[in-house]
């Protein structure tokens, strides 16, 4: 078993997925009920390779046995596993929350969800670029497909944009494997690595142009300016488990860059050395910025929300710059920001289920059913997406202040922008629930689409508060889990102990 | 050859980004197209453009590098399957927005 537990975490959810299309015409309790029971094994999975991987070993995973650099090797070093159980997390409870409804429009809802996440695992763990193309494409096919669940006129808009931008982004990507092909001659990442060093002088500016082409490629997936339009009409759109899930989805953008950033075009004295470094920084703190002012301008909270998650990719790209503590404190702040963000697109959601006259709109309304309750879980959701104490938002940006002494640019942006946070969500906190009672001739008997009361179900408590539960965790958990991201900034900025897992010799 | 290569692929790619740029669903699945056949040319040119080798070693004196191949047969799988995948949400859009223009706004 331990020899495939680099590759486990990429076969469950396949496995789950193809097993779920089985039972496509069985009844919807049982498929949701093998879809979370199969995230509570890939939740085992991704524990298991994480604590294979914490102590600092790379397991290496050679598919068909064939040596790299010629086969494809699957790499799971501390950040792959990190990120691998960050998302199983995430999706164990986003799709407890899909059983809440948001599967019922269609036959292959969890379906789709299980393949999403076999994508986003392959993207995570893989060590070839252009096996990276393949489950960039597997993870967006299966997103088109949740993005579109339910249809609708604004549904299928947003989609259409997502769609199509990706695709241009998919023909860019190849342009970029293409390139780097032509002048290294290979496509294994670690191999890539070491090539560089003897990459021909006439052939640097082709690689160079490769280089930054994969960075606006994956600038596309993480929504970093001025490529993130297309976010905010997406998520805000999509049904709420999706839209949460989609939380996940700029980190891999976010998550490619910081990989190829450190094991490519890392500090060395090659052709290709710090290729990402003048682009990074300022985008990173103009996306924060337009994030925020857009997260202050959105008028309803789904895409408040959407806002925010365009600035948390600002907040975590200027922190991947900022060196090593930076890295640390980004990955931090990328597990932090990732839960609390799926939190609020879930609290939008069932606002707006509550609000049959205002939806999720941000004006007062009449009182929600079981205000106090909701209330309380949006003032906590809100506290951790805005970053204030005691939550491990604060963790993270205070982290990320301490490892940027000396540079008052990203003191300020960083600042201004948790200050714009908070006065947008503490806007759209008192106007949904405390200036409630002024109802702006609204129907004050409302029909209530769900229970007598309105009620929370079982479901949306459980995946809200398990959400906020993991927040909860990480605050109190903040010591282990800042020296494991210091350890694993540590690793990814040594990447020669990467490439001699991977190809055995030392460069 | 190589110039003739260069200049289809730089053809196809122009005509692909500007029927992209156009905004109308049909046009935007044929520029997609041109792109991803742009994209298939350069890749297979990123083996170096060889004629009368098979991509086996040791079946003739030297070999074509048979890697850029099987990229291009992947590229050109899942561009096939975006293709249908587009054609259907274009559709899609046709009928829920009322017209084929990205924006679903006729006047934009």
């Amino acid at each position: 078993m331990s020899a495939h537990l680099a590759i486990a975490p990429v076969l469950a959810p396949f496995v789950a997925g193809l097993a779920l299309l089985a039972l496509a015409g069985m009844p919807l309790g049982l498929k949701r009920a093998v879809s979370v029971l199969a995230l509570l094994a890939q939740a085992g999975i991704a524990m298991a390779l994480l604590a294979a991987v914490a102590q600092g070993d790379i397991l290496v995973y050679r598919l068909g046995d064939w040596p790299a650099p010629w086969g494809i090797v699957l790499v799971a070093d501390r950040l792959a596993a990190a990120m691998v159980l960050i998302t199983t997390l995430l999706a164990l409870f986003a799709a407890i929350h899909a059983g809440d409804g948001a599967d019922r429009h269609g036959r292959h809802f969890h379906v789709l969800f299980q393949l999403q996440l076999f994508g986003l695992a392959g993207a995570f763990l893989t060590g070839d670029l252009f096996n990276l193309f393949v489950f960039f494409e597997v993870l967006l096919i299966a997103s088109y497909g949740l993005l579109l669940h339910g249809g609708g006129a604004e549904r299928t808009r947003a989609g259409l944009h997502y769609v199509v931008l990706n695709l241009l982004g998919s023909t860019v990507f190849l342009f970029a494997a293409g390139l780097l092909y032509a002048t290294l001659g290979t496509l294994n990442l670690a191999d890539l690595a070491q090539k560089a060093a003897a990459l021909p002088a006439q052939d640097a500016g082709l690689a160079r142009a490769g280089g930054l082409l994969l960075l606006a490629v994956f600038a596309l997936k993480a929504a970093l300016l001025p490529l993130h339009l297309w976010l905010p009409a997406a998520y805000a759109g999509t049904s709420a488990p999706v839209a949460a899930l989609f939380a996940i989805m700029t980190k891999v953008g976010a998550y490619a860059i910081l990989r190829t950033a450190t094991l490519l075009f890392g500090d060395t004295d090659t052709a290709l050395a710090n290729l990402f470094e003048p682009w990074l920084l300022p985008l990173a703190l103009a996306t924060l910025g337009i994030g925020m002012l857009g997260a202050l301008a959105a008028e309803s909270l789904g895409r408040l929300a959407a806002y925010l998650v365009v600035a948390s990719v600002g907040t975590l790209l200027t922190a991947f710059t900022l060196g090593a503590a930076g890295i640390a404190a980004g990955l931090y702040y990328l597990s932090h920001g990732t839960f609390a963000s799926a939190a609020l697109f879930l609290l939008a959601d069932a606002i707006r289920r509550r609000r049959p006259a205002n939806a999720d709109r941000l004006r007062p309304g009449p009182d929600l059913p079981r205000h106090a309750l909701w209330g309380a879980l949006f003032f906590v959701a809100a506290i951790a997406a805005a970053g204030l104490p005691p939550l491990s938002g604060f963790l993270g940006k205070f982290l990320l202040l301490r490892a940027a002494p000396g540079q008052p640019l990203v003191w300020l942006v960083i600042l201004l922008g948790a200050l714009a946070g908070v006065i947008a969500l503490a806007g759209a906190g008192s106007r949904l629930f405390l200036s409630s009672s002024t109802a702006d001739g609204a129907p004050l008997q409302q029909p209530l689409p769900l229970g007598a009361a309105g009620a929370p179900t079982p479901r949306e408590l459980l995946a809200v508060s398990g959400l906020l539960g993991l927040i909860a965790a990480l605050t109190l958990g903040a010591g282990p889990a800042v020296e494991f991201a210091q350890a694993t900034a540590a690793q990814l900025l040594a990447p020669a102990a990467y490439i001699h897992a991977v190809l055995g010799v030392t460069p | 050859m190589e110039a003739l290569i260069a200049m289809a692929i730089g053809v196809l790619t122009g005509c692909g980004v500007y029927l992209v740029l156009r905004a109308r669903t049909f046009a935007l699945v044929l520029g997609l197209t041109l792109l991803s056949y742009a994209v298939n040319l350069f890749l297979f040119a990123t083996g170096r453009l060889v004629t009368g080798r098979p991509p086996v070693i040791g079946a003739a004196a030297s070999h074509a590098d048979p890697l850029p191949q099987a990229l291009v047969l992947t590229a050109i799988v899942i561009g096939f399957a975006m293709t249908a995948f587009l054609i259907v949400l274009s559709l899609r859009a046709r009928a829920d927005l009322g017209n084929d223009h990205v924006d679903g706004r006729e006047d934009a």
